[in-house]
């Protein structure tokens, strides 16, 4: 545990303070994963208590803090969302298929490595690659295949795609359209959050300039022509499975909505056009109490933030929508049936927090990619939660709770603090460039790492209460065939179109790329002109230059 | 006997993004005493090879938790040795599947590190093997 100077107690929390009393030596002391102190017990503030109404208020009210809806899981339930997606179109429609049969009501599409850096399944670098971490899409017919029979005016998508998102966005609305629904029926979501790429997750494929330029032209068409589809998922999880902490988190995420805001408010979007539809997405981590209190601290922050610095007035532009998945980094390889647990009490702090959506991980995947019959038990945990446990029976249970609040407030004013540096390095862009959060992340995951091999980071079945032959081998394996049968398929599809057309769409996209307008109706004319992914990418790189991480010596 | 220091590159290969477990070792074995280089996300097995020999390194670790391991792991030794890098050695780690491993040392891998190994474990391996090796070249 982390050793607590005096001086760092919540300043906030008085009479948390009278209640402090000097630590016996023996006694463990107590920190959240962001370095809070935890008092042994907690007392009513007085200061927040004369504020109470303004800071705390009723769910479905400024500034939200207790949900954005007044009857939050009584009047509907979250979205259970599972992220789903290997191997071949085919096989992926299948796993889509089931989990629908099995009582999901959202779908949420992974794509393999290749699809989200924008190479063909028959370029050099993908072909160790392809079906790996998700589904094989290199072209309209992929996601045709894709998608078939599953009820696109009523099932809402999320589609997790960064670099090359308005291509994978076209494709989607592409396939609909053939089907006869038209965009403005689609409803869903796009993460579409190129700056954590950056940062953290690592798929980046053209320099920042023109990556927040495809960001922005994705979320200004979604606003004019697909209105239903969330045009961007701001993504708290990756920083924080790269090792950043829960304050980290809310601030590298903020910090990062504030660009895109900025971006979109450039392009002569009004505020409340466009904020309504912006979401975020958390990670679900191991300290239950900081992870419900971060969740209500970063409800209240957005709708502050929203309301004071970009003056909007629409209430809906200030409520905080978050997505949720549990902390696959905190899954062990060990004892892997551990995982079960540790995923429902990470589930049930997202229920408590207030989430609209949620991904439960599977115990195996520190081993590979779930089987069908552990994908389905993730999902029983959520379901388990929801009609089993009461909890989503009355919005923010643990409002009011002395331990919460403290939390809550505390993480507030941290991740103001970081808001406000990053404000100060000239924003997220550039503090991005400068590797900022990149070095903040780095640090905690090393402390985490240090902390974890002196013991004083308990990982049950891994550093205490081992026990032998405690590893399960994976049972789903994508085979080298994969590749083949994906870059035949293209090689087909090449043969196969009307090249002609093809060709005349890549030069178009190649001058809406070079000049200052919208890029996703290009696109989507490629698209439909079965243009590849991969080709699409090349005019792109072609244009804007490529983004490269570098080598560097320690 | 030499006392200088043992030479690292942590590298990523093919198009795997997660970088938190190759900094963190990369940053150990540093503090352990060596010098470390690390490649950078999305290198190619013959780019690592190259950094590797245009650096002298010892050892070369790769990192992969994308399922592309059996590919690259064993792509990577086989570029070093056609540049005559006969006695550097290579170690792995990642989201790698136990049954995957005998294949992996047989196409060279000298050992692969799953998820929860120590910063420790990997710097005594590395020492343990390289020690040896690097003497007897100095000296020779």
């Amino acid at each position: 545990m982390l050793i607590i100077a005096q001086n760092d107690r919540p300043k906030s929390n008085d009479a948390a303070e009278r209640a402090a009393v000097p630590q016996p030596e023996h006694e463990r002391r107590c920190a959240t994963s962001s370095g809070i102190p935890v008092e042994p017990f907690y007392l009513p503030d007085e200061r927040t208590t004369k504020h109470d109404a303004e800071k705390i208020g009723l769910p479905g009210e400024y500034p939200y803090t207790r949900g954005i809806y007044p009857r939050m899981y009584r009047e509907k339930l979250w979205t259970m969302r599972q992220y789903a997606g290997f191997g071949t179109p085919e096989q992926t429609n299948r796993r889509l298929r089931y989990l629908w049969k099995q009582g999901q009501n959202g779908l949420s599409l992974a794509f393999d490595l290749p699809t989200q850096i924008g190479y063909d399944p028959d370029h050099p670098l993908a072909r160790a690659e392809v079906g790996k971490v998700g589904v094989s899409v290199c072209s309209l017919l992929d996601m045709e295949t894709l998608l078939r029979g599953i009820p696109l005016q009523k099932v809402s998508t999320s589609i997790t795609i960064n670099a090359p998102a308005p291509i994978l966005l076209a494709m989607y609305i592409a396939a609909a359209e053939k089907r006869g629904i038209s965009a403005d029926e689609l409803s869903g979501t796009i993460q579409n959050d190129i700056l954590k790429e950056f940062i953290a997750r690592g798929t980046a494929v053209f320099p920042p300039e023109p990556s927040m330029r495809l960001v922005t032209d994705t979320l200004e068409y979604c606003t004019r022509f697909v209105p239903r589809f969330k045009p961007i998922s701001i993504s708290g999880y990756h920083m924080r499975e790269a090792g950043a902490n829960a304050v980290q988190e809310v601030a590298f995420a903020f910090s990062n909505a504030i660009a895109y805001v900025n971006d979109a408010v450039s392009r002569g979007l009004a505020v409340d056009r466009f904020a309504p539809n912006l979401t975020f997405f958390f990670s679900a981590h191991s300290h239950f109490f900081e992870e419900i209190a971060k969740f209500r601290a970063a409800r209240r922050l957005w709708a502050r933030m929203m309301r004071e610095r970009f003056r909007a007035q629409d209430p809906r532009s200030c409520q905080l929508r978050f997505h949720t998945q549990t902390a696959g980094s905190t899954l062990t390889a060990e004892q892997a049936d551990n995982n079960i647990a540790r995923v429902a009490i990470q589930a049930l702090s997202a229920v408590l927090g207030g989430t609209q959506s949620l991904h439960t991980n599977a115990k195996d995947e520190a081993i590979g990619l779930p089987t069908e019959a552990s994908a389905r038990t993730a999902l029983r945990i959520q379901q388990i939660i929801a009609f089993e446990s009461g909890t989503a029976d009355s919005a923010d249970p643990l409002a009011g709770s002395y331990y919460i609040e403290s939390l809550t407030d505390e993480i507030e004013r941290r991740a103001m603090e970081y808001i406000g540096k990053i404000d100060a390095m000239g924003g997220a862009v550039q503090a991005a460039k400068d590797g900022y959060m990149q070095q903040e992340i780095r640090r905690e995951a090393y402390a985490a790492q240090l902390a974890f091999e002196r013991g004083e980071r308990i990982i049950v079945g891994v550093n205490r209460y081992r026990c032998a032959d405690d590893r399960k081998p994976a049972k789903l394996r994508i085979g080298a065939d994969m590749a083949k049968a994906q870059a035949e398929s293209v090689a087909r599809l090449r043969l196969r179109r009307d090249s002609n057309e093809t060709v005349a769409a890549l030069a178009k996209l190649d001058e809406a790329a070079r000049r200052n307008e919208n890029i996703v109706p290009a696109i989507i004319a490629a698209v439909k002109s079965y243009a590849t992914i991969g080709e699409m990418c090349d005019v792109l790189r072609g244009v804007f230059g490529e983004y490269a991480s570098t080598e560097v010596r320690l | 006997m030499t006392a200088e220091p043992i030479r690292v590159l942590i590298a990523k290969p093919g198009l795997d993004g997660h970088d938190r477990g190759a900094l963190i070792v990369a940053q150990g074995l540093k503090d352990a005493g060596m010098e470390v280089i690390y490649s950078g996300l999305r290198k190619t097995p013959g780019q690592i090879a190259e950094i590797a020999v245009r650096e002298k390194v010892d050892c070369v670790g790769l990192s992969c938790l994308s399922g592309a391991h059996m590919e690259l792991f064993p792509e990577v030794v086989q570029a070093l040795r056609q540049k005559k890098a006969h006695d550097m050695i290579v170690i792995g780690g990642g989201i790698i599947p136990e049954d995957d491993i005998p294949h992996l040392r047989e196409a060279g891998i000298a050992a692969v590190f799953l998820p929860g190994t120590t910063i420790e474990t990997v710097a005594s391996f590395i020492r343990d093997k390289v020690r040896p090796l690097a003497a007897g070249r100095r000296s020779g």
